[in-house]
């Protein structure tokens, strides 16, 4: 028996492949979206694997350093080193800012980190990791800077010495490394207007100058200057030790938040990206009610069209399945058509997007099995239609 | 073929119920032999269109009897279970347009009814190709239905309506869109079939150019049959 369906698409391959276009830069805007919403979670992912490790710890009742600000003294970390299973401890500082080169500035998360320690870019693509103690930085080539640039980071310009890769935070804004000194000032360090105002307010305060107490204002003034915060303090635990154990240690004996891997990849992907997450899952029901109807659509009035020809087959003797199979096989070929285009579209302008997006095999996968179950329901519409259809209007009167 | 072709007595088909029941065919007798082509000619609104859709097992008839070949087909209910087969394997149709699948090429248009038939696709296609040679549009087989001219395309429908070698032929207008001379041609057709393939041949026409071709000719008219000599039997 030969496929009626297979001769319509070739008798009229133009209307179908032009159709197939159109259904298949839909089916790539929604491949899209579940790329985008992929590429979310791999950049918080990218995150935790890029900070080398295995507990976040931040200051007491809150989810940071990502999802939350958090706040701790800068000497944290030597109590943690002392903790049994701790084998590395090492401070870290996030902001996320406007980074400026020449006129132009980039929306980077500067991290402020101590050479050598966890925090560091795990590898470059080109330059060297800083050495100096201060104004160098190591940027991901997403932010567009070059080695040998100069960037400016609130009052101090830092010099590019490498670049890194697939650093960025859990908003996909590349990462600027610098040292953890520069980056403790540039976010915690007022500036010289306000610190000169603060001075003023403190010497005018009587309780704060008193006379009888030599040095008591210089101490304040040094201790209100001095930045001695961070945002978390990053711990590699020993090998062969439970990360819960120790995160679970340092939650009851040192008053501060310990969250470990899974916690924390519970915090960036069920909670900071989750109304993002919902917002492209709305997007993508949106979509795919839209190409449900557009090919509903298509396939009933390529049916309407060829209502005569179905009353003949009836009148024939053609079996309602057999007229049925061939208007589903018309909706799947316009759906694998509508596919290909679609994932050809998709792979071809994903680069293109400002932020990663990732396109799964296994999305395309899925993505290709509803695209076959909508159209297969879509064209059962027709196929009412077409089995309605009275052999009887094919004889005249 | 034994028998008759196609045999109608008493045939009777009543649309709507009390008040509003229409009698479309009130008493229809006919008989056609196999190989005999016999015009059905009357009025609109005559039965005509009832009467050949009673007879191609599309609608079904309130009361009466046919018989096709051998086999009773209706009497009083139908007799075949299968009636998608039965127009299928026994009835050919020929429409007042020919009604070609257009995605199909001239071969396959004639070949799908065999091929839902259940005969193998070289064995259809085998079949498909020498009616086309018996009627002329061989050399159009790989054509598709909109590059052959409205007398091919008609010469194609009449190739379908034989591919099964149904007993039976029924042709609604089949010469309405041509010209005389088309017109006889395909009246010339169809005869020429009906003798080589044993086939009885109804036509329903209100063509005033081929109905004196006939031999025999069955008047409808208030869903009553009349019989009358064509001017074809001298």
């Amino acid at each position: 028996m030969i496929s009626l369906a297979g001769r319509d698409i070739l008798h009229s391959w133009p209307k179908f492949v032009l159709t197939g276009i159109g259904l298949g830069l839909l089916i790539g805007v929604t491949l899209s979206m579940a790329g985008i919403y992929r590429g979310m979670v791999d950049d918080a992912k990218a995150l935790l694997n890029n900070s080398g490790a295995d507990i976040w710890v931040v200051q007491q009742e809150t989810q940071g350093p990502y999802a939350e600000s958090s706040s701790l003294r800068d000497d944290v970390y030597r109590a943690l080193l002392a903790l049994p299973g701790v084998s590395r401890a090492a401070n870290v500082t996030y902001l996320t800012m406007q980074v400026r080169l020449d006129n132009t500035d980039v929306r980077a998360m500067v991290v402020g980190f101590e050479p050598g320690q966890p925090g560091e870019p795990s590898y470059l693509i080109a330059g060297r990791h800083i050495t100096r103690s201060h104004y160098e930085a190591v940027a991901d080539v997403k932010t567009g800077f070059q080695l040998g640039d100069t960037i400016r980071i609130r009052r101090h310009d830092y010099r590019v010495v490498g670049l890194t890769r697939r650093m960025v935070s859990s908003g996909g804004d590349p990462m600027v490394f610098i040292p953890l000194k520069d980056a403790q000032e540039a976010q915690f360090l007022k500036d010289n207007d306000a610190i000169l105002n603060e001075r003023a307010r403190t010497t005018a305060n009587p309780s704060l100058n008193r006379p009888g107490v030599p040095g008591l204002l210089d101490a304040i003034l040094a201790a209100q200057n001095a930045n001695h915060n961070v945002n978390a303090v990053l711990v590699q635990i020993a090998p062969g030790i439970e990360s819960e154990q120790v995160a679970s240690e340092i939650r009851r004996w040192k008053h501060l938040q310990a969250f470990t891997r899974a916690q924390m990849e519970e915090i960036l992907v069920s909670k900071l990206i989750a109304t993002s997450a919902k917002q492209i899952g709305m997007f993508l029901v949106i979509l795919a009610i839209v190409s449900a109807a557009i090919v509903a659509f298509i396939i009933y009035t390529m049916t309407l069209g060829k209502i005569r020809e179905i009353a003949v087959l009836k009148l024939i003797g053609t079996r309602n399945r057999t007229i049925a199979g061939m208007i589903l096989q018309q909706a799947m070929g316009l759906g694998l058509i509508g596919f290909m285009v679609g994932k050809t579209a998709a792979t071809l302008w994903a680069p293109f997007f400002p932020k990663f997006v990732l396109l799964e095999p296994g999305d395309a996968v899925r993505g290709f099995i509803v695209v076959m179950l909508i159209c297969a329901l879509s064209s059962t519409l027709a196929i009412r239609v077409a089995l309605r259809v009275d052999p009887a209007t094919a004889i005249g009167g | 073929m034994k028998g008759f072709g196609i045999h109608i007595e008493g045939l009777r088909k009543r649309y709507g119920e009390g008040d509003t029941a229409v009698d479309a065919l009130k008493n229809v007798n006919m008989t056609v032999a196999p190989g005999e082509v016999v015009g059905l000619i009357g009025p609109s609104g005559s039965g005509k269109s009832t009467l050949l859709k009673c007879l191609g097992a599309v609608i079904e008839p309130t009361a009466g009897r046919m018989t096709l070949g051998d086999e009773v087909i209706f009497e009083d209910s139908w007799k075949i279970p299968d009636l998608r087969a039965l127009r299928r394997d026994r009835i050919g149709f020929v429409f007042q347009a020919p009604y070609l699948i257009p995605f199909l090429d001239v071969t396959d248009n004639v070949a799908l009814l065999p091929m839902l038939a259940g005969k193998p696709n070289g064995e259809a296609r085998k079949r498909a190709n020498e009616l086309l040679d018996a009627l002329d549009v061989g050399h159009r087989a790989k054509a598709n239905p909109s590059q052959l001219s409205g007398g091919e395309q008609q010469r194609v429908a009449i190739a379908r309506a034989l591919a099964n070698q149904p007993p039976v032929i029924l042709a609604d207008e089949p010469t309405a869109p041509l010209d005389s001379e088309r017109a006889l041609s395909v009246v010339r057709i169809l005869n020429d079939m009906a003798q080589q393939f044993r086939t009885a041949i109804i036509v329903v026409t209100h063509d005033e150019k081929i109905i004196p071709t006939f031999k025999r000719i069955y008047h409808i008219r208030d869903g009553k049959t009349f019989e009358e000599q064509g001017l074809g039997a001298a």
